[in-house]
């Protein structure tokens, strides 16, 4: 396993009594000379991997939602099938995938988009379907079609429940996504391997710190996206 | 796909191997959550019982829920050290929030008139809690346990990459191993975790109230969708 000895922190000479070299709890020294070369390609590979993966995820939940809104017996096979891929850990398939695509991009984003479908579909759904009757039926009074009911009334209707959804699942892949660099050296996964690996404090505690710092600035930034996009939702809860 | 072939004689050859690291996978998720239920159940439930600090624990969830597993570990490896106890804590901060918002959205959202009703029957609080509350609470408290369950079986192979044992300890030793081992340890992992949700979703429906099955469907596996709208 790990060798617990004394530790080897790779690349960096100079003076034995460093802060680095002493393996210190935390060096400003290392972390602001190994920003551009070490943390900010994996933070853009992270960020790269958490969006494609949390895109393709939605585009395929969201058309399979749609689907299943107007054709209500959809439903139930797809849950059955999105809330195995979602049980399946991600570790494991990782590994299983890679016979089959190889140690790519493509294997990591294939094992986190399965993950995002069965929150991002069956919040979609559930938000369009608790839509009052009532707003529906007075929407087509108003004259409105059918298109123009699930635009402007049943869609934005959803969005908490869907915003709900993707705050989950874009946590859930960034955490996943650092696992991803097991497979493939990219993503803030790859520091905190390495860490590991030498027991090199520094990096172990700047990578992690950094993965939990964008977990959190991207939930942040969701729920604000979702009080400006569905404003009455945070103004009824106020009441 | 000869990969996988060569996966299948591997557990074969290793079915002793495989069992014990997957005792050890198992030890570790149920000692995580126990813990996790030890704190999320309690509090949940209080908190639900009270209708108090839903903002708290909302937003407290959400900031537990956010943070990556491997991070948390990782943190860890710099104050706790290797092995068990570190991987346990990253895998009871994952269980918590699932577990504690489950409970508190349960119990709070039990019909008031039927509280009120055992209040005017002279019940006393604890017994509005432990024989109306938490009964009507069951579906979606345990739809929180068993997803909480799922999540933390999926993520302890992680103690291998920090010598806590378990099947986790195959898949990083691929030179030793082989791309079977490996393999043959994922497939153990992936039917580890669907055990875990079958089971324990048999034990959810024999824990339900019987006047309370069917009624309703029982809420299907994963962070529930409504509950967590902050």
């Amino acid at each position: 396993m790990i060798a617990a000895a004394a530790p080897v922190i790779p690349n960096f000479g100079g003076n034995p009594n460093s802060c680095v070299r002493r393996n210190e709890t935390f060096c400003w020294d290392w972390v602001s000379s190994h920003w551009g070369s070490t943390l900010r390609p994996a933070l853009i590979d992270h960020l790269e991997l958490t969006v494609v993966a949390v895109g393709i995820g939605f585009v395929i939940a969201f058309a399979l939602a749609l689907l299943a809104y107007r054709y209500r017996w959809l439903e139930t096979p797809v849950i059955g099938v999105s809330a195995f891929f979602f049980t399946i850990p991600s570790i494991a398939l990782f590994q299983l995938l890679v016979p089959i695509t190889g140690i790519t991009r493509t294997t990591v984003e294939i094992a986190l988009v399965s993950y995002t479908l069965l929150v991002l579909f069956r919040n979609t759904v559930t938000g369009l379907r608790e839509v009052p009757e009532d707003v529906r039926e007075s929407a087509r009074a108003m004259g409105l079609t059918g298109r123009q009911i699930f635009l402007r009334v049943e869609l934005p209707l959803a969005t908490p429940a869907i915003f709900a959804g993707l705050r989950v699942v874009v946590v859930t892949v960034i955490g996943l996504a650092t696992i991803a660099a097991y497979i493939i050296d990219q993503g803030l996964g790859k520091p905190i391997f390495d860490a590991i690996g030498t027991q090199f404090k520094t990096e172990l505690l700047s990578a992690s710190a950094l993965a939990i710092a964008l977990a959190l600035a991207a939930d942040t930034l969701l729920v604000l996206v979702q009080r400006f996009v569905s404003p009455w939702a945070s103004a009824r809860r106020a009441v | 796909m000869g990969e996988f072939g060569s996966a299948f004689t591997f557990m074969a050859d290793n079915a002793h191997l495989l069992l014990t690291k997957s005792i050890e996978t198992i030890e570790l998720s149920a000692a995580a959550m126990g813990i996790a239920l030890a704190i999320g159940l309690p509090i949940g439930v209080w908190l639900g019982h009270t209708h108090r600090a839903s903002f708290l624990v909302i937003n407290a969830s959400n900031v537990l829920r956010a943070l990556p597993s491997l991070a948390v570990i990782a943190l860890g490896l710099a104050f706790l050290g290797i092995g068990f106890v570190n991987v346990m804590f990253a895998l009871v901060v994952l269980a918590v929030p699932v577990i504690l918002t489950n409970a508190y959205a349960a119990v709070d959202g039990v019909n008031p008139d039927v509280v009120d009703a055992a209040r005017a029957m002279g019940m006393t609080p604890l017994e509005v809690i432990t024989r109306v509350e938490m009964p009507l609470a069951v579906p979606l408290t345990f739809a929180g346990i068993r997803t909480a369950a799922v999540y933390v079986v999926a993520t302890a192979p992680l103690a291998g990459f920090v010598g806590g044992g378990g099947l986790g300890d195959i898949i990083v030793n691929q030179p030793q191993y082989r791309l079977s081992g490996v393999l043959a340890a994922a497939i153990v992992i992936a039917v580890l975790a669907l055990a875990t949700e079958l089971l324990l979703a048999l034990v959810q429906r024999m824990v339900t109230p019987r006047a309370l099955r069917g009624e309703t469907e029982a809420p299907a596996i994963g962070p529930a969708s409504r509950e967590i709208v902050a």
